[in-house]
């Protein structure tokens, strides 16, 4: 009995030691976008300069701006688009289905680097072209499949009799999908709407091979400025996306929690 | 249901073709066409809209096979992704453990969304945050002196070891979650049993708990093991010059040399071997899902 008390003793504290290298390096990456010295120097000295001088960068201003739209429009559209494809499955059998389902997962398997690349011919070559409208092409496609995932398994917990209680009191298909369905799975699809977000405003790869000087989002940005030297104001912009991506996430949890179980 | 289903087969397809194809009509133009079309380039001497004449050719995979450069640079990308598998299942497991069988309640919802959570948020942000702690005169730097009496220098900034770190970083969520899963799944009935038959803990562990959750540790294995082999932006940040991979090579064939047929063919060589990985380890994730 006592040898088990100090086996879990060491069990949570292990766990405390992986959240500490899990979060430690973004604390730190924080704490230095207030520090004074531009070459990270110690002592710590506040200052909020670095988020200052952020809004006199046009340049970032400017991408951070394209990241948002990008990230909204992917989420509009592959909600909807995402949304009618779960119903489909979910509602119909039909010759293929299995297919269609297991073509969800390539997107999501395949490294982005392949996908990436492979976009960026393919566009070249059809006319597209880089650029935002090249980025949110591709970045809806990388966010239809965990919309379809998260909406369908939603579904899964939804009770086709009252499709049935509601058509046989006299709606029609239409109504029955508004008025009954849609309400029954909203939790799947806001939660699949910000997964949709996610995906599009931290994606880097797809974006990189994309984008063209002045069409770029937020992390392309991040990464052609790592790649000139660390400064500050890299950390200050990564803290804010960073908070960001973090809140969003707890959202979806908490959409993906109450939805998920009852 | 699947009565219904079979006979409604044809009429269901008609009802769920307008509902679908503009998803699937999507994803058609934007990735599997895409992918199509690597494939098609990678036989080519020059890309066809560059105005240059282009010729089919077998050169872009002959250049792979030929110099031993490239075929190097696969295999070190496949020891990267090997190591830091290796070391995510390390890390990654125990701590699935301690939160599906030591944990409960509140206190392990919380911890397992404080472990998921960085996973979600900016793989690029995560990875620069490493630069503030591994270079000279950085946190670890700062932190061991001020500890130890004598004076070290701690500078793994651009080296093998902080690429290693900065991926097992990335992609030790993905293990947990996968493991936490599996051995969640596992009857806690069943290991007291074990054990007031005489088992010893390890014997449980070797015995019961880790081939029970094989299927876990087999999906969290391949779902680092992919996107590490294709990494290009972690060994650029964090292994400076050092940082030589297949990804980078892949990545500098469409943002530096331009020479997109040999990009493609590089790419499609890497697409190759993650589908036989994917592949073989099938049976496995069918059993996971």
């Amino acid at each position: 009995m006592a040898t088990t008390r100090i086996l879990e003793w060491i069990g949570r504290l292990y766990i405390w030691l992986l959240l500490a290298f899990l979060y430690l390096p973004i604390i730190i990456m924080a704490l230095m976008s207030f520090n004074v010295s531009p070459f990270y120097q110690l002592p710590f000295e506040w200052t909020t300069e670095w988020y200052a001088s952020l809004w006199q960068n046009d340049q970032l201003i400017s991408a951070t701006w394209n990241s948002l739209e990008i990230a909204i429009i992917t989420t509009i559209i592959s909600v909807v688009l995402g949304s009618a494809a779960s119903l489909a499955l979910y509602r119909y059998d039909f010759p293929g289905k299995k297919f269609l389902q297991a073509l969800l997962f390539p997107p999501i398997a395949i490294p982005w680097l392949i996908t990436g690349t492979a976009m960026l011919i393919f566009f070249f070559g059809v006319g597209i072209g880089r650029g935002l409208f090249a980025i949110l092409l591709g970045h809806v496609a990388l966010a239809l499949p965990y919309v379809i995932v998260v909406v369908s398994a939603r579904l899964q917990t939804f009770a086709p009799e009252l499709e049935e209680a509601a058509r046989s009191l006299g709606a029609n298909q239409w109504q029955v999908t508004w008025r009954v369905t849609l309400p029954w799975i909203m939790p799947g699809v806001i939660a699949g709407g910000l997964f949709a977000f996610a995906v599009s405003f931290d994606q880097f790869v797809v974006s990189y091979f994309l984008s063209t000087p002045g069409q770029t989002t937020l992390p392309v940005e991040i990464y052609a400025a790592i790649r000139k030297g660390f400064t500050p104001e890299i950390n200050a912009v990564s803290t804010i996306i960073i908070v960001v991506s973090m809140a969003l996430m707890l959202l979806t949890a908490r959409f993906f929690k109450f939805g998920g179980e009852k | 249901m699947a009565a219904q289903g079979a006979t409604a087969s044809r009429s269901g397809l008609k009802s769920a073709l307008p509902l679908l194809l503009p998803a699937y009509l999507w994803l058609t133009v934007a990735i599997f066409l895409p992918l199509s079309a690597m494939v098609f380039f990678s036989f080519m001497t020059e890309l066809p809209l560059s105005g240059k004449p282009w010729a089919f050719t077998f050169g872009n995979y002959a250049a792979f096979f030929s110099q031993s450069l490239y075929l190097t640079l696969l295999w070190a990308s496949l020891r990267l992704g090997l190591e830091v598998t290796l070391w995510c299942i390390v890390i990654g497991y125990p701590a699935a453990y301690v939160l599906a069988k030591v944990l409960k309640g509140r206190s392990r919802e919380a911890i397992f969304l404080l472990v998921i959570l960085p996973f979600w948020s900016n793989g690029l942000v995560r990875i620069f945050s490493w630069a503030m702690v591994l270079r000279e005169g950085g946190i670890l730097d700062t932190a061991l002196n001020a500890v130890l009496p004598f004076k070290i220098n701690i500078d793994l900034m651009y080296s093998y070891p902080a690429v290693i770190i900065g991926l097992v970083h990335s992609y030790v969520p993905y293990m947990v979650l996968t493991c936490y899963l599996t051995l969640q799944a596992i009857d806690d009935s069943l290991i007291e049993a074990g054990r007031s038959l005489g088992a010893s803990r390890l014997q449980m562990l070797k015995r019961v708990i880790i081939p029970l959750s094989m299927p876990g540790l087999v999906a969290g294995a391949v779902l680092i093991f992919v996107p590490v082999v294709g990494s290009f932006m972690e060994p650029r940040i964090l292994g400076g010059r050092t940082g030589t991979f297949y990804g980078t090579v892949i990545e500098d064939q469409f943002v530096a040399v331009f020479n997109w047929p040999l990009g493609a063919a590089l790419s499609f060589i890497l697409l190759a071997v993650v589908l036989v990985i994917l592949a073989l380890a099938a049976p496995m994730l069918r059993r996971a899902a």
